[in-house]
This record gives structure tokens, C-alpha cells and sequence, in this order.
């Protein structure tokens, strides 16, 4: 499905320096899905959200059903999920495109449709034994239970192979957990986690270990809700005191968890960058029609140069952003390493975003800022974006080490 | 921040109600006796904030006091006093629907 052409182009300053030219253009099936999730975005999500608070970032039980009805009926639900686990069979090119149009809403950079495109879920799963597939797997693809991902600790979330100082020792038969997470999503409404925890302290990255933990553990708490810019979604603080959890339920092989957590940061980067770019689209689009409507000393803002700079400064970012996505997309479809392509457009698109957000509200004057409109929930949210799935500078530390071709620390 | 309301209690009267400001923020109700029957929050779709809220319950005649707490993070803080207070009781207040909840052990 995907049509991606990419070529390896030598050169820059250091001699293993590499740059990518590409050519991208959707297919034609591709352009009929963005343009069918397009119209499912203004027609069914602009109208529900219209209606909600703000700051929601769930609807009614009722509500959703009916939205992934559409979205089972367009072929379309479960991305992410490989289709010999009941997903549909769409490309990562394709699902990115997606993830640009189904992100162009109020709620739609965290919430994005509200779910209704369900998802891969803990995709760490799909690497788990045949046991655990079957307690953990296939109930989450089922919708019977949900996880949560449990790595960031106080202690810092950017540097997981040093900062993890949870611990887990073995006991017998299990091993028990000890330590603190926070910022953990959906934790407090889980039915299980993905937990990393050090089982060796001798060994950096290679003394992680990843465990499936029961949200009913004696020991496991959920301990307090962590406010943030966000009102509708809230991150939360996790402490394991003596959590005894089987070895059953270790994720993968001991010492091995790190890798896990890794393969997800670098995967999720995509689809992360993607709702940047989405949210940027539609800011973009909404400060172009304001400015041509709204008039001051006697012509419409759009005729002025200060404004008409600010939006092809937006058309620079959101251009600049949309490759860097679509280049990530095309070599991981490709099966090739994408690690530095991700971390790219993961930087690109979640600044620049948010400097098209931010000029898009300059250009709304006065109203930018009220819940009027969305822009001012994006620029909360968009601010936190230069922080999650790692932060810009450590998508500077990954593009640093691939120019020079060796790992820094 | 508290994981609490621990804002003082405030007589729930036409007077006080009038004197809060336009604000996005949480409450609580509480009968005479000091039992928390209610908690909401006050978001963009309240005309006034807080204060058309609290209109609302002076309204309904059922409640003698309340507190207030002003937040810009007013759906997440609403969720955690829901959750505090049925760590705390067992149940939420009889003034809230049943509804899916986080939970929550603030120790």
C-alpha cells in the first residue's frame, strides 16, 4: 500500500554522514483513506466535541461505541495491531497519514477521535510468551483488560538505563518489587502494568528487567494523581512496597528489559510526531481563515506582511515536520533502522508544532487564548510534548550519536 | 497541593455564593453536620465558574455549606476528590452518580 521512494544521498561534514532525499506520494488508496478519515473527523468528531467540556478527552460509553462502529465499518479499527492478531492489514505509511488527520481536533493530540480507532495497545505484548499472551494479550485486544507502562521514575525518565532505581530480588520462586514510578498513564484504571525495575545492580542497561504486574498485587498502590497542563487526562504516582510478583511474569528475558523499553520509545515517536503535525495542520488552516476574515484598519489581516509572515513561518515548520514523519514512516515500513529518522521527526514536529500554535494565537489576538477555540488547549499540550516519549534533547543526544557513528556515553 | 480539599467551610448563602469569583475550579457540599454529600467542578461551559455552580446548589435547598478550590486542572482534580473520598468512605457521595473511577490509596 505504502509508495515511498527513498535515496541514500552520501556527503556532510563527517564522513559517515548521511542525508535522505525522498520522493513521497500517496497512493491512491491511500489519499481515499486520509480523505475518508478526514471527513469522519469533521463530521462525526467536530460536532460531539462541540458539546463537551473543553478539556474532555473521553465521551459517553454510548457515544464512543457508536464512533467505532464507523470506524470497524471503514476497515479501520485496531491499527497498530498486527492483522494475525484480528488488526487490519495497514501499513505504518498509511496508519501515519492517519495519525495526522485523526489528531485534528480539540481533544485529538492525546484523545485522539477519542479512541475510536482503537489501538496496539501495549505492543510489548505482542514479544510475550504463549502463557502471557493468553492472560495479558488477548484479554487487552478483547477490550476486557488495559495496562498501563510503568518506566519514568523521580528520579528521571530520560536516561532509564542510569535512572531506574526501582528494584525487583528474586525470593524463592518470585521476584519482589520495590520502588516508585510516576507520570504513569491509566495506572489507577488498570488491570495490569508493564513495570521495569533493576535486577542487578552491577550492570547498566543490561540490569533491567520488564515485569507484568496485577493492578491487584498486595504492595502495588496507586499513590497520588499528578496534575499537570492538562486537566482531562492525568498522569499518576505508583509505589511497589514488597510487590511479590511470579516469574511467570517476567517480560521477555532478565536483563533484557531495557531493549523492550527502548524499541517502544523509538516505535512510538512516530505516531507521537505525527499528532504534532496534525494539530499544526489544523491550527494552520485556522489561522489562514481568520485572517482572511478578520479586519482591522480597514483590510483584512491577511493582507498584512506581519501576519502573512507568521503564516508562511507556520507553512516552513509544518512542511519541514511533514517530511521528517513521512521519512521515519517510510524506513521503518522499509524495515530499516529508523531510530535517527524518528528522533528527527519527533523533534521537528513537536517544536514546531507548538511555534505554529503559538503564532496561530497571535494571529486570533484576544480570542487564541480563550476555550472558544482549541488553540489554547493545544499549546498546553504541546508544551508537554517537547517533554514526552523523551525530550528534544535527548532526540539530539540520538541524532548526535548517529553522525558520529558511535554511542556517546 | 493538598491531595485534600482542605479549603476552610463556608456557610452555602446567597451572600457568600455572590462573592466568589468567575473562576474554573472544584467544590465540595457538606450537610450541617459537616458530611460531604457533593463534590463538582466548575468548568468552561459554567457561565460563571465556581459561582454559577454554587448558585445551582443553593438552589436545590439541600445543602448548608460548602468550599471551593480554584484550578485550572479542574477535570483531573475533580477525579481525584472523587477518588480520595471513596478511599476515605467506602462510596461516593450521595450526590454524585456512579461512575468509573481510578483507584486510589493516598495513604
Amino acid at each position: 500500500m505504502a509508495s515511498c521512494r527513498t535515496e541514500t544521498l552520501s556527503g556532510g561534514s563527517a564522513g559517515s554522514a548521511r542525508a535522505s532525499g525522498m520522493d513521497f506520494e500517496p497512493t491512491p488508496e491511500q489519499a481515499l483513506i486520509v480523505d475518508q478519515v478526514r471527513r469522519f473527523v469533521r463530521e462525526e468528531i467536530w460536532p460531539l466535541e462541540a458539546r463537551l467540556d473543553p478539556d474532555a478527552s473521553q465521551v459517553e460509553p454510548a457515544d464512543h461505541a457508536r464512533l467505532v462502529s464507523l470506524t470497524r465499518a471503514m476497515g479501520l479499527y485496531g491499527l497498530g495491531i498486527p492483522p494475525e492478531f484480528g488488526g487490519p492489514d495497514v501499513d505504518i505509511v498509511t496508519q501515519t497519514l492517519i495519525a495526522i488527520e485523526t489528531a485534528q481536533h480539540r481533544a485529538g493530540l492525546y484523545s485522539p477521535c477519542f479512541g475510536a480507532f482503537g489501538g496496539a495497545g501495549l505492543a510489548q505484548l505482542y514479544e510475550a510468551n504463549e502463557d502471557q499472551k493468553q492472560r495479558y494479550l488477548m484479554p487487552m485486544l478483547r477490550g476486557e483488560k488495559h495496562g498501563f507502562f510503568a518506566l519514568t521514575e523521580p528520579s528521571g525518565g530520560s536516561d532509564p538505563a542510569r535512572a531506574i532505581q526501582t528494584r525487583a530480588r528474586k525470593v524463592g520462586e518470585d521476584w519482589v518489587i520495590t520502588g516508585s514510578k510516576i507520570f504513569i498513564s491509566g495506572a489507577d484504571k488498570a488491570d495490569f502494568g508493564i513495570v521495569f525495575a533493576r535486577t542487578d545492580e552491577s550492570k547498566g542497561r543490561g540490569g533491567i528487567t520488564c515485569f507484568i504486574v496485577d493492578a491487584g498485587t498486595p504492595g502495588f498502590h496507586v499513590r497520588r494523581v499528578v496534575h499537570t497542563l492538562r486537566s482531562g487526562h492525568y498522569g499518576t504516582e505508583l509505589q511497589f512496597e514488597d510487590a511479590r510478583v511470579p516469574a511467570a511474569n517476567v517480560l521477555g528475558e532478565v536483563g533484557k528489559g531495557f531493549a523492550i523499553a527502548n524499541d517502544r520509545l523509538t516505535r512510538q515517536r512516530i505516531p507521537y510526531a505525527a499528532g504534532c503535525l496534525g494539530v499544526a495542520i489544523r491550527a494552520q488552516e485556522m489561522a489562514i481563515a481568520y485572517a482572511k476574515e478578520r479586519v482591522t484598519f480597514g483590510a483584512p489581516l491577511s493582507t498584512r506582511q506581519a501576519i502573512q509572515w507568521m503564516v508562511v513561518d507556520n507553512e516552513i515548520d509544518i512542511r519541514t515536520a511533514w517530511w521528517a514523519v513521512m521519512a521515519a514512516a517510510c524506513k521503518a515500513e522499509r524495515g530499516q533502522p529508523f531510530r535517527t529518522e524518528a528522533a528527527l521527526a519527533k523533534l521537528l514536529a513537536s517544536e514546531g508544532a507548538g511555534r505554529v500554535v503559538d503564532r496561530a494565537i497571535q494571529i486570533h489576538g484576544g480570542y487564541g487564548v480563550t476555550k472558544d477555540f482549541p488553540l489554547e488547549r493545544w499549546w498546553r499540550e504541546l508544551r508537554i510534548r517537547r517533554i514526552g516519549e523523551g525530550p528534544s534533547e535527548v532526540q539530539r543526544i540520538v541524532v548526535a550519536r548517529s553522525l558520529f557513528d558511535q554511542a556517546l556515553y | 497541593m493538598s491531595v485534600r480539599l482542605e479549603k476552610p467551610w463556608r456557610d452555602l448563602t446567597a451572600a457568600n455564593v455572590a462573592e466568589l469569583a468567575a473562576e474554573l475550579g472544584v467544590y465540595q457540599l457538606a450537610d450541617a453536620a459537616g458530611a460531604v454529600r457533593r463534590i463538582g467542578y466548575a468548568g468552561a461551559r459554567s457561565l460563571f465558574g465556581l459561582r454559577s455552580e454554587l448558585q445551582s446548589a443553593l438552589a436545590e435547598n439541600r445543602y448548608a455549606r460548602f468550599r471551593t478550590e480554584v484550578t485550572s486542572a479542574y477535570l483531573s482534580r475533580f477525579e481525584e476528590l472523587l477518588m480520595v473520598h471513596l478511599a476515605d468512605n467506602g462510596e461516593l457521595p450521595d450526590g454524585n452518580a456512579e461512575r468509573r473511577l481510578g483507584r486510589l490509596s493516598p495513604g
